[in-house]
């Protein structure tokens, strides 16, 4: 036995854990739960509640000899003290006895309880927690039955209590807990609830406008231990036991956050089963059991009015409902008669399955290579599967002597799961080291916080990828330098990149050189071992899976490098306005409406694949209705290339299919033979064309085990209402680094040109208007993120600018309207928010619009 | 042998000529005992407001999951029933129902009682489904109709009359 292991005995049984862990996490391993309230395991212990009494005793030693005292049959005497010990507070030691099932101890128990219901209201049969309340639980458990309260005497607080617009406070129903207010400050970093009064009148309170101003205010209303917080989306919704949850991932973004939506078939939506609300689902390599608030409320585009319910064919110049055969039938035909001036672009919101098939269609079905992302914005996806982080890997697992780079990524907007782990990795003593064009909201953990001029992202980066081969004591006043010490001195190396104010080929030199980071440390590089390597900030869910299936000019699925590159995006949107590209085949994007197509030009034929009647689709000849994520089953694969699955929850709506569904069906009209019949089967075709995906099946990236802390069982009380994780924890394939050696990439130098003039860099914000979260806004409505421009003080004066005003910006020959903040922006750039995608640095015009003065 | 029939006959004969304990349904209709199970009604309190809170307790306890309730948030402006929470659905499947009366016992402020009415037959499935509308009684004569317009901060409470221990 190792040294770090401490046994001791609760209620007669032995158990052996690290020296340091509580009595009531020693007690949950051999599985006798220590009911508690204010203790959660993902918080630092208050022992404020009381609620895990329990007696704790010790061996007695000889005070003189300091030998453990004995009695007469040889067992150890054990001293129990006087009094209760809250379990939740203690560490175990060695020889340390438990006991929780005396009379003392359920005394406690029971007296807690009737304390803590003295002015509770008994709202249970209204309550949103009834049924899943640990309160509930325990009183049944625990209590006495009676109560000697005189209801009279019950202090009477506010019941409605808004707490900014997605959380509602019920004041009567706090218990006083604190694990919202400890959630929120140690673990989301964002102190915005705290407590107000003293005593009976101690009521939680918001500090920020707008109210409860955070990305994760979702997740108090799990860990609350009673029904005092509920959020907008779920409150008076329906009952818990009524709910039939089913798995499901984030489809947002590329963390893979685990999910699941709770279901219900409603009389008010005709018998459909509809999404009642969404709960995080515990992985802890992923997301452990939280989920920002925009996984959790922005799901009501897949119910939203203006789904698109049956196929649409142009007829006389206007788009008229369709049979699914007539609308399939005119799609083979037409991509078949446009020969080799086919071209497909795809977004990357859609499943592995879905995108394979979309590849097959086109590489196999009509011989075209033309094909690609939509709206690619970051390369890198063939440096990743050499280098990407190793499987096996955890965020949780870094901590001191740790490095973890993150280049040209605001991860709090982007992927704030990242955000939040790297946030919790940096207090565990991990060194973050940012590389940005301005200050994020990581730099604040940051040990570096490094700048870079617009436009120079990859000479800097190189800087601080050669700097760091050399050995240094770690001493320099040169900021890059003493990152440089940093990272060569990293026990495990984790980077991060992003596309913030870069150019789509930036973007791949800057992946090629953190890769050289991750492989050289004098030819022992980090690249291939546990809990080292790279993972690219994907702008969508599924864009790892994207490139995993080949969705892309010159790769085959697998990463296969093709003979012959096809066009890809950019040149296929030209070929459009130019007539060199005769077909074009739209599967879940939108390039019209983000500004990346200007109409249809002289298409002969445009297809649309969507689920709403987007810009693209308007323009379209032939629009196929499509599934929701929610409606049909398939994978994902995270950027930390974990595939895993999701199952379809709700009543499809309309005659939508799901997208591999529809590509069989057009694939079987252009020669492919029959179309599958399921997604587990199309999966199979995929892990026979991707070699990376060998050994998967739907079966085997079900699969689970029990995780450490236990939550979502039965004692609600103690991990909060995330879900249990019984669906599978999907599995990672692995990079080339893992399994043999990966020679060094070659990054061309790039001259350096300095253009004078303000820099435009778009910055990324979670509330972006977009498809999906523009159909479920009502929720997030305040929240949504207008288009913001800022500029530093100097900047601002010199074009004549003042904070509020607002202005006409002009770059790339795109033109945006937005509100002026003066004061955030390093000199020389224009930071801009709450847009479209705008790629990398460009001269921007500025010119302030007069403001209508309104009455 | 001979005495039993001649028993037997005898209580023949003693019935016909004592008056039939059949009635003529429809045309006369016998009272239902006091702890009849019938037809279920959704009470209202004597300001009409609904006692119904859409807890859904009564599906939950539904050994026969005739019961649908669908809840939605109450206003001062708009009042269904005391409390947050009103039923905005509240259905009946009259054809699973058993009658067992399980709902009215789980019910935490009495609004769901069986009554006395037992004359329940439908042309078709669909016309079994017993609607909110359809389950509700009168408003009382003092009472007004929901959704009403109330002083805000009265009714605030979903179970209005607690009991203290006795
Ligand atoms: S918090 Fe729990 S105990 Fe309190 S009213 Fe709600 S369900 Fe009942
Ligand atoms: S609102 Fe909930 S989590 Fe917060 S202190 Fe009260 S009981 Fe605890
Ligand atoms: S009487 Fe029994 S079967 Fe009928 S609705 Fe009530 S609980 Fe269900
Ligand atoms: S005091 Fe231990 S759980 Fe609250």
């Amino acid at each position: 036995m190792s040294d770090d292991l401490v046994t001791l005995s609760v209620d007669g049984v032995e158990v052996s854990v690290p020296k340091g862990t509580l009595v009531v996490d020693a007690a949950k391993k051999i599985g006798n739960d220590i009911p508690v309230f204010c203790y959660h395991p993902k918080l630092e212990p208050v022992g404020m509640c009381r609620m895990c009494l329990v007696e704790i005793g010790l061996p007695m030693r000889d005070r003189a000899t300091g030998e453990p005292l004995l009695n007469e049959d040889g067992t150890p005497q054990i001293n129990f003290g006087r009094g209760l010990q809250t379990g939740c507070t203690v560490q175990v030691s060695p020889g340390m006895v438990v006991r929780t099932k005396t009379d003392p101890v359920e005394q406690a128990r029971a007296d807690v309880i009737e304390f803590l219901l003295t002015s509770h209201p008994l709202d249970c049969p209204i309550c949103d927690k009834g049924g899943e309340c640990p309160l509930q639980n325990l009183t049944m458990r625990h209590g006495r039955g009676n109560s000697r309260m005189v209801f009279a005497d019950k202090l009477h607080m506010e019941k409605h209590v808004p707490l900014g617009d997605l959380i509602f406070l019920d004041r009567e129903r706090c218990i006083q807990c604190a694990r919202c207010v400890r959630f929120q400050d140690e673990v989301a970093g964002d102190p915005v609830i705290g407590f107000h009064n003293r005593g009976r009148h101690l009521e939680i309170a918001t500090l920020s406008e707008p109210g409860f101003d955070s990305y994760w205010s979702g997740n108090t209303t799990d860990i609350c231990p009673v029904g005092a917080l509920t959020t907008a989306d779920f409150r008076f919704g329906a009952r818990p036991w009524e709910l039939t949850p089913v798995a499901t991932l984030s489809p947002h973004c590329p963390s893979g956050s685990n999910m699941t939506v709770s279901t219900r078939r409603e009389a008010k939506a005709g018998g459909r089963s509809v999404i009642k609300r969404v709960m995080p689902r515990q992985h802890e390599a992923v997301n452990e059991i939280w989920i920002s608030d925009k996984d959790r409320f922005v799901h009501h585009f897949a119910e939203s009015a203006d789904r698109l319910t049956q196929p649409l064919v142009r007829k006389n110049g206007k788009l008229v409902a369709a049979s699914w055969t007539e609308a399939l039938d005119v799609v083979a035909g037409k991509l078949q008669q446009a020969g080799t001036a086919v071209a497909g672009v795809s977004g990357d919101r859609l499943s592995n399955e879905d995108l394979f098939l979309f590849q097959e269609l086109f590489r196999k079905g009509l011989k075209s290579n033309n094909l690609d992302l939509a709206n690619g914005r970051l390369a890198g996806g063939d440096i990743v599967a050499q280098v990407g982080i190793s499987s096996g890997s955890n965020l949780k697992d870094l901590g001191k002597g740790d490095v973890v780079v993150v280049v040209a990524s605001d991860l709090h907007e982007e992927v704030p799961v990242w955000w939040l782990r790297l946030k919790q990795a940096a207090e565990r003593g991990a060194a973050i080291v940012t590389l940005n064009v301005r200050g994020t909201r990581l730099d604040k953990y940051a040990k570096h916080a490094l700048r870079y001029v617009p436009g120079e992202a990859v000479a800097t980066l190189r800087q601080l990828v050669n700097q760091s081969k050399v050995e240094t004591d770690g001493q320099s006043d040169d900021p890059i330098a003493a990152a440089a010490a940093t990272v060569g001195s990293a026990g495990n190396l984790v980077a991060f990149y992003g596309a913030e104010g870069l150019t789509y080929d930036e973007t791949e030199s800057v992946a090629k050189l953190l890769a050289n980071l991750l492989l050289l440390k004098n030819g022992d590089g980090h690249a291939g071992k546990k809990n080292n390597g790279l993972i690219p900030v994907w702008p969508h869910n599924n864009t790892q899976g994207a490139w995993d299936m080949g969705i892309h000019p010159s790769f085959a699925p697998g990463y296969k490098a093709l003979p012959e590159a096809g066009l890809d995006a950019h040149a296929m949107y030209e070929g459009a306005a130019s007539g060199t590209v005769k077909a074009l085949y739209v599967l879940g994007a939108d390039p019209i409406g983000d500004g990346l197509m200007d109409g249809r030009g002289k298409l002969d034929f445009l297809v649309v694949q969507e689920m709403f009647l987007t810009a693209t689709a308007a323009a379209a000849d032939v629009v196929l209705p499509a599934q929701s994520w929610v409606e049909r089953e398939g994978t994902f694969t995270n950027a930390e290339r974990r595939v895993q699955r999701y199952y379809p929850a709700i009543t499809p709506v309309g005659d939508s299919r799901a997208d591999w569904q529809i590509l069989a069906q057009v694939g079987e009209r252009v020669g492919l033979g029959k179309p599958a019949l399921a997604a587990s089967l199309v999966f199979r075709d995929v892990v026979k064309a991707v070699k990376q995906y060998k050994g998967m099946d739907y079966r085997s990236l079900a699969k689970y085990e029990k995780q450490w802390p236990d939550v979502g069982g039965d004692d609600l009380y103690y991990g909060g209402n995330a879900y249990e994780n019984r669906s599978g924890l999907g599995q990672q394939w692995v990079a080339a680094a893992e399994s043999g050696k990966v020679g060094m990439f070659e990054v061309a130098e790039t001259a350096v040109k300095s253009s004078p003039g303000l820099k435009l860099v778009r910055t990324a914000a979670l509330y972006t208007p977009g498809t999906l979260i523009s159909h479920s806004a009502a929720l997030l409505g305040p929240r949504m993120a207008q288009p913001t421009l800022s500029l530093s003080t100097a900047d601002a004066r010199k074009v004549g600018v003042a904070d509020g005003n607002r202005v006409e910006v002009t770059a790339n020959g795109m033109t945006m309207t937005a509100t002026a903040r003066v004061g955030d922006a390093p000199d020389g750039v224009a930071l801009i928010s709450g847009v479209a995608y705008v790629p990398g640095t460009a001269v921007v015009q500025i010119r302030k619009l007069q403001e209508e003065k309104v009455a | 042998m001979f005495g039993e029939i001649v028993k037997g006959l005898y209580t023949t004969l003693k019935h016909l000529f004592q008056p039939p304990v059949t009635v003529q349904y429809p045309e006369i209709k016998r009272p239902v005992r006091n702890r009849f199970k019938g037809r279920h009604e959704l009470k209202r309190y004597e300001n009409g407001l609904e006692k119904c809170i859409g807890c859904a307790l009564c599906a939950a306890a539904c050994p026969a999951d005739a019961i649908f309730v669908e809840a939605s948030e109450n206003s001062d402006e708009k009042r269904f029933s005391p409390g947050e929470r009103y039923a905005s659905t509240y259905e009946i499947n009259m054809m699973r129902c058993i009658f067992c009366g399980y709902c009215e016992d789980a019910c935490p402020t009495q609004a769901i009682v069986l009554e006395k009415s037992y004359e329940l037959s439908f042309y078709d499935r669909a016309s079994a489904i017993y609607t909110k509308e359809m389950l509700i009684v009168d408003v009382p004569v003092n009472g007004r109709s929901t959704p009403q317009v109330v002083e805000p901060g009265i009714f605030n409470r979903a179970i209005p009359e607690m009991e203290d221990p006795k």
